[in-house]
């Protein structure tokens, strides 16, 4: 069964201007690999040169950040929902 | 092009007075490049918040759910330099997300000054300063 994917605003461009898309997998890597195969420009702003996931990025599974959990391992079952939150961050100076 | 609607120019620049000498932010609510709303936002940053800024995951989701329920868009994220110019700075850049506006109010002394606005280049290579315009009357969705 697909799980739903919650694509934030600046990367809906890339989604074919969709809010949320589903796609098939067992674990939250397995769903974002499928995601990137069928949406290829998101793959940028998700992964870094290494295909891992970029710091700034945070993914959700329902109310909590995988970094805690099994991380891109995390295993997914029906009805979960899968969130991409950008990490918005800034500042002067370097 | 933005277009911020009076009251959203005066929360930006009241928030940035307000938490100075640190920095402020929040999430820009609105519709086709016209924000008519400044949602104030906790600084979560750990890094120091004279010289830095950072929106938690579910503050940013909260942003998200706001323009939602308002029938708008998130457009973007403001956030103060205390005491250095509203330009962007490669930390600024390094964070940046396409489609967003990025506006910087500078606060010199505790008084908002200059006010600009920033969008990432495709490419990500740096960021590209648009035109604001302020409005004159306070914010009346338009949608």
């Amino acid at each position: 069964m697909p799980t739903r994917i919650l694509i934030p605003t600046p990367l809906r461009v890339y989604a074919d201007k969709q809010d949320v898309v589903e796609a098939e997998g067992g674990t939250v890597g397995e769903l974002l690999a499928n995601m990137t195969a069928r949406y290829s420009d998101l793959r940028k702003h998700l992964y870094n040169d290494e295909g891992k996931l970029r710091s700034f990025v945070a993914i959700y599974l329902n109310d909590d950040d995988i970094r805690f959990l099994e991380k891109e391992a995390t295993p997914v079952k029906d009805g979960d929902t899968v969130s991409i939150i950008p990490s918005v961050a800034g500042g002067v100076g370097s | 092009m933005l277009t911020l609607c009076a009251d959203a120019d005066a929360g930006i620049r009241r928030h940035g007075r307000e938490t100075y000498p640190h920095e402020c932010c929040g999430a820009l609510i609105g519709r086709n490049g016209r924000v008519v709303e400044a949602l104030a936002l906790p600084n979560t940053t750990e890094e120091g918040s004279r010289r830095r800024f950072r929106v938690r995951p579910a503050d940013y989701r909260a942003a998200e759910q706001r323009a939602e329920a308002l029938g708008a868009d998130l457009l973007g994220f403001y956030h103060s330099h205390p005491d250095h110019p509203a330009r962007p700075s490669q930390y600024d850049l390094d964070h940046a997300w396409p489609v967003f506006a990025y506006v910087i109010v500078s606060v010199a002394e505790g008084e908002p000054e200059a006010l600009t606005s920033w969008r990432l280049r495709e490419d990500r290579s740096a960021f590209d300063e648009e035109p604001v315009v302020i409005e004159e009357t306070s914010c009346q969705p338009e949608f």
